[in-house]
């Protein structure tokens, strides 16, 4: 198949306000996505993350704001002459045409000649690995083949960006899952700058070269994922994009503690920061019985504690256990053979090790 | 720990055990099946009475000449006279032109209905259902009044100078095509309106963004998906419009003659049931051909093409 050179711009989205009423769906959000890239708009329901991806889509008209693409300025253009591809959620395939006429539809508007538009067509679905369905039905097809024709039908036309609005959301895990991988690699062929849209945070982990998160309307950070997964700003960010507990912290002449216990932290931490917070990955902390728990010293924090419960979950197993300070903490332990020939049980006394690398500190609030 | 008495496990089932198990799930399974029988039979039989008797009765009723003899004479007198064929013609004429009518009149009401607000559509909604519970009689001589020479549609059009004198409003076909529309108009929007909802506001969306101004997504997505409703609802107007009675007896005045008039006048004319009879399983057979060819045409566009 040959490959077609797509377009790669950038896209520029400045003090951007949608309200509805007293409500602020979106509150002066600002970011650049670079030509190319694939960036995933992530925040739980209500966020304003759709909001703004409906903005950028045209079908939403901000109450302030601007949104450009390369140098121009679409925030007034209607939707239809924005030639923006977009896959909707329930992929909004028209049902009273085949396969191959809901390709071709942007084809057709856009005068092409007949013979394009076969060619294209069939490149299109050959892309999405669909080969030979032109004729089909849309309902004679499955969740995952719509959600495929679906992405034909946006890139085929050639727009300027790709807009996806949480499209894998109607699949079933498995699929999900391979077809993140497909989307990514479909994107990394084509290099069409992408804006996608999900609360699955597995997915926009997967998926994506940089990640903004939402949240009550606001940009709340804007990484990539290993940026926001090592380096949360906020406990929001923290619970949202993984698993985490927290300690509170005190600021003291001697540095940040918990209860009495100096913590040594990756980074300084700001004074003025107001009510910060130690993040627990689960995974980063390591799990000993307590006389083993020497070591303590300029790089590793020792947490004293007892085990409330441990939950097989598979691949890990997963253990709540309850400080000396009267926190609960969640701590995960492959599972594997040398972790399980002392596996500590309910009521033991455990220490819990934390490196200084992965000692990180958090806002409480935002 | 909590207080728990455990029970021995049960051991492997038996052979026998397992036949009388078998045994006993078939006779449930036969058990259920009279059981639905008997549920459904009086339904039927209400069904058998109420509707299939007496369509058999009328059937008879046609094939029995004036002697009291078995015979065809109602169904000759019909193809024997010119006059009969042009009603029937003009009955089927009339139910096409309402429906046209109703077509191009309510579906913009419903296309209102399936997109406004649900606190403006439902005001709108109560404008459709009140006029539509309301009784045709009444509606009928209401548009008799209104249309009348005096009546205040003629003085309107005198007062703006339209028209000089008034013009003959009811008594003939205009009266009858109006009067039978407003009727029927509900008939067309409420299955439309129903079809319209059901269609996915993201594809309309979706047609502009891939490049559709509004007005092309209306004409090659929105109109084709509303299709079966809006057949549906054509088919329901203009059935019902070829039995309508009431409204074209009132307002055509006696000059307007449907298949539904004339059925009365045989009864009236003639000794026996005979010729109205033969000329209502006409109307019916007829019926029954254009409801087979809508419904063919149903299928046609719901399959897309």
């Amino acid at each position: 198949m040959t490959e077609r050179k797509t377009s790669a711009l950038p896209v520029q989205v400045q003090m951007l306000s949608k309200h509805f009423g007293n409500v602020r769906a979106v509150e002066d959000v600002s970011f650049d996505i670079r030509p190319g890239e694939l960036l995933t708009l992530l925040g739980p329901s209500g966020s304003g993350k759709t909001t703004l991806l409906m903005m950028i889509a045209g079908f939403s008209r901000p109450t302030r704001g601007s949104i450009r693409i390369a140098d121009q300025e679409i925030v007034h253009l209607p939707p239809h002459k924005r030639n923006i591809g977009m896959v909707f959620q329930n992929y909004a395939l028209f049902p009273h045409m085949t396969v191959g006429e809901n390709v071709a539809y942007p084809l057709r508007l856009r005068k092409f000649a007949r013979s394009e538009i076969e060619d294209r067509t069939r490149k299109a679905l050959d892309m999405v690995q669909l080969g030979g369905y032109g004729a089909r039905r849309i309902n004679e097809l499955s969740g995952g083949q719509r959600q495929r024709i679906a992405l034909a039908r946006a890139i085929v036309f050639e727009p300027r960006i790709l807009l996806m609005d949480e499209p894998l959301s109607a699949l079933d895990k498995h699929l999900r899952e391979t077809m993140q991988i497909e989307i990514r690699q479909l994107h990394d062929r084509l290099g069409m700058t992408t804006i996608s849209v999900t609360h699955d945070q597995r997915e926009a982990l997967t998926m994506s070269d940089r990640i903004a998160v939402f949240s009550n309307g606001r940009l709340a950070q804007i990484g990539t994922p290993t940026e926001l997964y090592e380096k949360p700003e906020s406990r929001f960010i923290a619970e949202f994009i993984g698993e985490s507990t927290f300690l509170p912290l005190r600021h003291t002449p001697e540095g940040a503690a918990y209860g009495e216990q100096v913590i040594h932290l990756a980074d300084d931490v700001k004074q003025a920061a107001g009510e910060t917070l130690l993040m627990l990955r689960p995974e980063r902390l390591r799990l000993v019985p307590a006389d083993g728990a020497t070591g303590a010293g300029g790089d590793t924090n020792v947490f004293a504690g007892q085990v409330n419960t441990v939950v097989f979950q598979g691949e890990s197993l997963l253990f709540e256990v309850m400080l000396d300070g009267g926190h609960k903490v969640s701590v995960r332990m492959a599972n594997r053979s040398e972790n399980l020939r002392q596996l500590p049980q309910a009521g033991d006394r455990v220490a819990l090790k934390l490196e200084r690398a992965d000692a990180r500190v958090v806002r409480a609030e935002g | 720990m909590a207080d728990v008495t455990s029970f021995p496990a049960p051991g492997p089932i038996g052979q026998a055990e397992f036949e009388a198990n078998r045994r006993a799930l078939e006779r449930d399974r036969r058990a259920e099946t009279r059981m639905r029988i008997n549920l459904t039979l009086p339904a039927l039989l209400v069904v058998f009475v109420l509707m299939v008797c007496p369509i058999l009765w009328l059937l008879s009723l046609s094939v029995v000449g004036g002697d009291g003899g078995l015979s065809l004479e109602n169904y000759a007198l019909f193809f024997s006279e010119q006059v009969y064929v042009e009603m029937f013609l003009k009955t089927f004429m009339i139910a096409f032109v309402v429906t046209i009518i109703c077509v191009l009149l309510g579906y913009p009401v419903a296309y209102l209905l399936a997109i406004l607000p649900p606190s403006w559509s439902g005001v709108l909604m109560l404008a459709v259902l009140v006029p539509f519970w309301t009784s045709g009689l009444v509606r009928t001589f209401s548009w008799l009044i209104i249309l009348q020479r005096n009546g205040i549609v003629n003085k309107s059009l005198v007062w703006l100078g339209v028209i000089d004198k008034p013009i003959p409003l009811v008594h003939n076909m205009t009266g009858t095509v109006i009067g039978m529309v407003h009727i029927m108009v509900p008939f067309l929007i409420l299955p439309l309106y129903a079809s319209m909802k059901a269609i996915d506001g993201n594809l309309m969306r979706a047609g502009a963004n891939l490049g559709s101004s509004p007005t092309h997504a209306f004409f090659r997505i929105f109109l084709p998906l509303s299709m079966p409703g809006l057949v549906a609802g054509m088919i329901m107007v203009f059935v019902m419009c070829l039995g309508f009675y009431i409204t074209p007896a009132i307002l055509g005045g006696g000059k307007i003659k449907m298949i539904a008039q004339r059925i009365e006048e045989s009864i009236s004319l003639y000794p026996t049931w005979g010729p109205a009879a033969a000329l209502a399983v006409l109307l019916l057979l007829m019926t029954a051909v254009c409801l087979f060819i809508s419904l063919k045409l149903v299928r046609w566009l719901a399959a897309g093409r």
